[in-house]
Parts: structure tokens; sequence; C-alpha cells
């Protein structure tokens, strides 16, 4: 008797634990439902579709899939502003940096890259500032393409590049660009003066640099002498270049008297296209005249030229 | 007696005082030639003119004023900065009534120090030994008005409201043209040549690095005062820079850096360097002398020569510098004197002078 009391509040005891157990798996499975079912439900709910690809400066459409925050982070900053479900306009400002941008809203997130707008100006590096004239591949120009909002533009555009000096024919040249660069270089023209480089793409403003262009070394440095009472005054004649330009006023022209005296010499500046220099006096000797690594002619005094 | 005391002491001090206040109404005559030229130049050395002037024999011809002038300095001149620091005496010729006597002058300036050397005719008058000092007159400029008309060079640089594109303008072109490197007195020496080749002036300076058979650095040196900073258009400056106790034999190669920086600048003033000449000086020295004439109207303060010396193959040999102690006014020459090393003055085959200029009121050098 004493056995089959024990036998049967054992087996009582094992099917309430069972039951037990039942229940707490179908709470489980009840509460694993639930949330899939809340989970899924949010995320139909929270939908955002964008386009691929966007011009910078021109608005877009994002379809949300339900109300709320919508967060839209690019290179040029992130903006927060509500949105009902359906189509939300992005307005062109927004999306003025060209790049990649990342919407946000709720759970879901689109992206889509906004690329330069149509080229509009450029950025104009010229080199050199002063150039002698007449020298091949002397002067270097290096155009960056730019839209209107200072995105580079990377798709190929074709620049103009123009050089002008004074009322001479400008000298063209038109280069595609590369990945948003391009680069030239021109000759110096043969007449000093200040060129103006231009730099432009077709519609933009375009960009305007100063390239000196100097006369180069003196050529026929010729000069003659005067004597007077109390000493020999020497002038050049008008000292210009190869290519007829005058040679800068302020250049250094060096006389060299040599008589039985000694030496002298005098570095004379040239002065409204001249230079001019007073000497010691002499009945012999020789006049030399020289500029930078440039000789002139050479006199002897005493016996003529 | 306790009043004695009192006044006793009160005299003696008065006698004291009396006696540490007045000074010697005449300073002693000389009794050697030697002691004349001494005492002549103690008393320059504390720019006690008056003193100085009581040695200067009647014979000289001078005025305190003019002896003033030449060994006090005026126009603002390098002797105007310079203190007499030594003075060593030798006597050359002695009789009764006359001698020579070599004084070697060191003045302490503001460029460094500046060794002179002159014989000085001592003269026997009146018992004592008197320094004849007959004292150069330079002729006064009549009073004129010299038209100047030279151009002058101002920058305009780059704002900052400029696009980044906007080019500055740039530094002139300088190219060194020779260059030379020898050992002497236990140093290198790397000199030579540079010619600003651009159309603007330029404050141009030349930079030397030595290095060796690793190409380690032995040295890094650049131009000071051996050089015209100052480069007009198509100038040429000579260049030397020292590298003390370094041999050439150890130098590999020498790395040369010429800079230039684009600054304002005048064409004014020119100065001519008239009937230089190579010479021996009284210790039998080679000196390049010559004259310096400023053609333009602005007073130059200290004016500072280099002397560039050339092989028979037109090689720079050596650079030497001076500096003038006499300011340039306006058309009236001035002599300079250039050190030339003896060693190098047998190679001497031709050489150059080119001037820098220091005034008060510009600035320069």
């Amino acid at each position: 008797m004493n056995r089959s009391f024990l036998h049967g509040r054992r087996s009582s005891r094992a099917s309430a634990s069972a039951r037990e157990r039942k229940s707490k798996n179908l709470y489980l499975v009840l509460l694993t439902i639930a949330i899939a079912i809340a989970t899924c439900g949010k995320a139909f709910a929270a939908d955002l579709k964008a386009p691929k690809q966007a011009t910078a400066g021109e608005g877009i459409t994002i379809t949300a899939g339900d109300g709320g925050e919508l967060l839209l982070f690019g290179p040029g900053g992130a903006s927060k502003r509500k949105v009902s479900a359906g189509d939300v306009q992005i307005a062109g400002e927004d999306v003025r940096a060209a790049g990649r941008y990342v919407a946000v809203l709720d759970q879901a997130t689109a992206e889509f890259y906004v690329t330069a707008a149509k080229p509009s100006t450029v950025n104009f590096l010229a080199r050199p500032s002063r150039v002698p004239v007449s020298r091949p591949d002397a002067i270097s120009g290096v155009a960056f393409v730019f839209d209107d909002f200072q995105n580079l533009v990377l798709k190929p555009t074709p620049v103009k590049f123009d050089l002008t000096v004074k009322e001479n024919a400008p000298t063209t040249r038109t280069v595609e660009s590369k990945e948003g660069i391009a680069f030239t270089r021109l000759p110096s023209a043969s007449k000093e003066g200040a060129a103006q480089f231009v730099a432009s793409v077709g519609g933009g403003t375009p960009v305007r640099r100063v390239v000196q262009q100097v006369a180069s070394d003196a050529c026929n440095l010729r000069m003659k002498a005067q004597k007077t009472d109390k000493s020999i005054i020497v002038e050049t004649d008008p000292i210009k270049d190869c290519s007829g330009n005058a040679v800068p006023d302020g250049t250094i022209v060096t006389f060299i008297e040599v008589t039985d005296k000694g030496r002298s010499t005098v570095d004379a500046r040239i002065k409204r296209g001249t230079a001019r220099a007073e000497l010691p006096l002499a009945s012999s000797g020789t006049i030399s005249v020289a500029s930078g690594v440039v000789t002139g002619n050479e006199l002897h005094l005493g016996g003529g030229q | 007696m306790n009043r004695l005391i009192p006044v006793a002491m009160a005299i003696l001090l008065v006698v004291l005082v009396a006696v540490a206040s007045v000074s010697p109404s005449k300073i002693s005559p000389a009794r050697t030639p030697e002691s004349a030229v001494r005492s002549f130049f103690e008393q320059v050395k504390n720019r006690n003119w008056s003193s100085a002037f009581s040695f200067v024999s009647p014979s000289s011809n001078t005025d305190q004023a003019s002896l003033q002038r030449e060994l006090g300095g005026k126009d603002g001149s390098l002797r105007t900065y310079s203190t007499l620091q030594e003075v060593q005496t030798k006597v050359l010729h002695e009789n009764d009534t006359e001698a020579l006597v070599r004084a070697n002058l060191q003045w302490s300036t503001a460029v460094g120090a500046s060794n002179s050397s002159r014989d000085i005719k001592v003269v026997k008058e009146d018992g004592s030994w008197k320094v004849y000092w007959p004292t150069e007159k330079q002729p006064n400029l009549p009073p004129q008005v010299i038209p100047v008309n030279y151009l002058r060079w101002d920058i305009i640089r780059r704002g900052p409201e400029e696009d980044w594109g906007a080019q500055n303008v740039e530094a002139p072109k300088v190219r060194i043209i020779s260059m030379n490197a020898i050992e002497r007195d236990n140093r290198t020496i790397v000199m030579g040549e540079v010619v600003n080749e651009d159309t603007v002036p330029g404050f141009v300076s030349v930079g030397a690095t030595l290095l060796g058979a690793n190409n380690e650095t032995l040295g890094e040196e650049s131009s000071f005062d051996k050089i015209s900073h100052i480069l007009l258009p198509k100038e040429v400056s000579p260049f030397r820079i020292d590298f003390p106790g370094v041999k050439l034999a150890n130098v590999k190669n020498v790395r040369m850096t010429p800079n230039s920086l684009l600054v304002p600048a005048s064409a004014d003033p020119v100065i001519g360097v008239l009937n230089q000449r190579i010479e021996k000086d009284a210790r039998g020295h080679s000196m390049l002398r010559g004259e310096l004439v400023n053609q333009s109207g602005q007073t130059v303060n200290i004016p500072h020569v280099l002397a560039t010396y050339y092989d028979n193959t037109g090689k720079v040999i050596w650079v030497a510098d001076a500096y003038v102690d006499r300011a340039l006014v306006p058309q009236t020459p001035v002599p300079f004197t250039a050190d030339l090393r003896d060693d190098v003055a047998g190679n001497v085959q031709n050489y150059r002078v080119t001037v820098n200029h220091y005034s008060l009121d510009k600035g320069g050098l």
C-alpha cells in the first residue's frame, strides 16, 4: 500500500513539470513570433528608396515607406527633417557637394551618388610670372575645372587657353581635361609686354592671369665715347635684345677702361634705353662694355676706334 | 688746538680737490720721434683732438678741425663708428731733426677690426718732436641740385582676397656662373660669381655644403659679407664662403645653393671704381688700390669694396673685401685699398671691383 501511494505521488509530480515545460515553450514560441512579426512590420513600414545617381544642385525624390525623421548625410554636411510616408523631395541646395550620400529613416538606409554639375569655371595656375621673350614651352598653364558649386568636374571637358600680347593675335590651344585637370605649355611671344593668359570652359567665366614677357639678353651691344675737358663720356646705343625689344631700364651695363694708370669700371644702369658713364680722361687705352655675360664693342683711345 | 685740526683738514681737503680737478694744462712734449707718434695716437684714441693737435707740427699746414674730420670721421662714415684700439710703432729712420716712424694701427669698427699702416714723418721743432700730418684737402662740392631720376622697383604682392590660383610675383632667377674651391690657412674656401639673370632686382645669398666621401656633411655655410646681396638686373657679384677647420682633401662634393628674394630696390647710386691697380704697400705686400667716385647725388656713408681676382684662364682665384672708412660724397674721389694675398698675387691676370653701399637714410649693403 505504501509502495503504491509513493508511486502515485511520483507520477503526478512528473506530469505537472511536463505541463510546465510545455507552457514555457509555447510562451517562448509565441514571443518569438510576436517579435518577428513586429520587426518585419516595422521594416516593411520604413522602406526607403533613392535614385542611384544625381547631379549636384538638382533636387531628387526619395520614397519613404513610413513617416519619421529622415537623416541625410553627405560630403558637405548632414540634415534632419520630419517626413511622411511617400515621396520626399530633397532640395537641390541639400545636394550641392558632389560625392556619396546616405539617407537614413529609422532602420532603413538608402545610398546615392551626386556627380558634379556642368562645368562653369576654372581655377587657373599660370607660371612663370615673368619670362624672357621667344622661349619655347616657357609658359605653363594648369586649369582645374569646377562646376557652380566648386565641385571638381571629373568628366572630360574642353578647356581653352589663350595667350595674348598687346594687339597681336592670341595663341590658342584647347585641351580636354582629365580627372578635372587640363594642362598646356605655350611659347613666349617675340614681343615684350604683359601677356594676358586666359583659361575658360564653355559658357563659363574666363580666368585671367598676367605673364610678363620681358626682353632677353642684350644683343649687338655698342657704345660710343666722347672726350670732354675732364673725362670721357661713354654711352651705348639703345640697348635691345635680338628680337628688337628694349632691355629694361635699371639693367646693369659695365664700362671698363684700361689705361696705363690702371683700370676703371663703372656699373651703369640703363636709363631710357641707353647706359651712360663717365670715365677718367686718358690719352691711350681701351674701353669695353658688357652687360651680364654679353660683351659689346671695344674702343681704342688715342688711335681712333 | 681744538679748532686747528678741523681747519687744517678743511684746507687739506680743498687742496686735494683742487689738485684732482685741475688737469695738466699742457701735455709734456715728446722727447723722441716714437714717443711723439705714440702720444699723438694716444690722444686720438681718447678723441682728445686739441691735445692730439698739439703734437702736430705747424709745418703740416693743417688745422684741428681738419685733423678731427680725418681721424674722427664725418658724414656718417665708418670712421665715425670706429675707435682706435692699438698702435704699434717702429722707427724706420732717424736723424737729429727728422725721423720716419711706421705706425700700424688697429681700429675697432662697426664691421669688425680694421688694420692700416702709415709711415709718419716726425720733425724736431723747438726742442721737441712733432708729427708732420698734412691733412688731405677735400674739395667742397659747391651747393647745387643734382637731378636724379634712376628708377626704383616696388612690389605689389598677392593679397589674401585673391583666389588660390592667382600667382605671386616670382623671385628673380640667379645663376652661379663660376665656382672654385681652395684651401688656405687651414680652411676650405669656396668662391665664385653669381649673376642676376632676371629683369628685376633681388636679394641674393649663396649657401654651400661640403660633402665627404660617404656623403656626410663636413660643413654648411653661406656667404655673409663677401657678396653683394642686392643684385640689380644682369649684375654680377663675387661670393666667398669660408669653412674654418675643413681640409679640402676630405671634400668629395660641394653642393651650392643660390637663393634669391624679390625685394624693392633702387638703381641709385652709381659708384665708379677708377684707376684700379695692383701695387706693393710699404711692407711689400700686394694690394689692389683705386678710387671710388660716387656719380650720384646722395652721400654713401659706408662703401664696401669687393675685389675678384682671376687667373689666366678666367677662373676666380681669390675674393677679398674691404670697407672704406670715408663716406662717398657726390663726385669726390675716395681712395680704397683691398688686400691681395701674396701667394695669389703671382697668378692674378685680371681683376674686377664692385662696390656695395650703405646709406644711413636708405640702408643697403
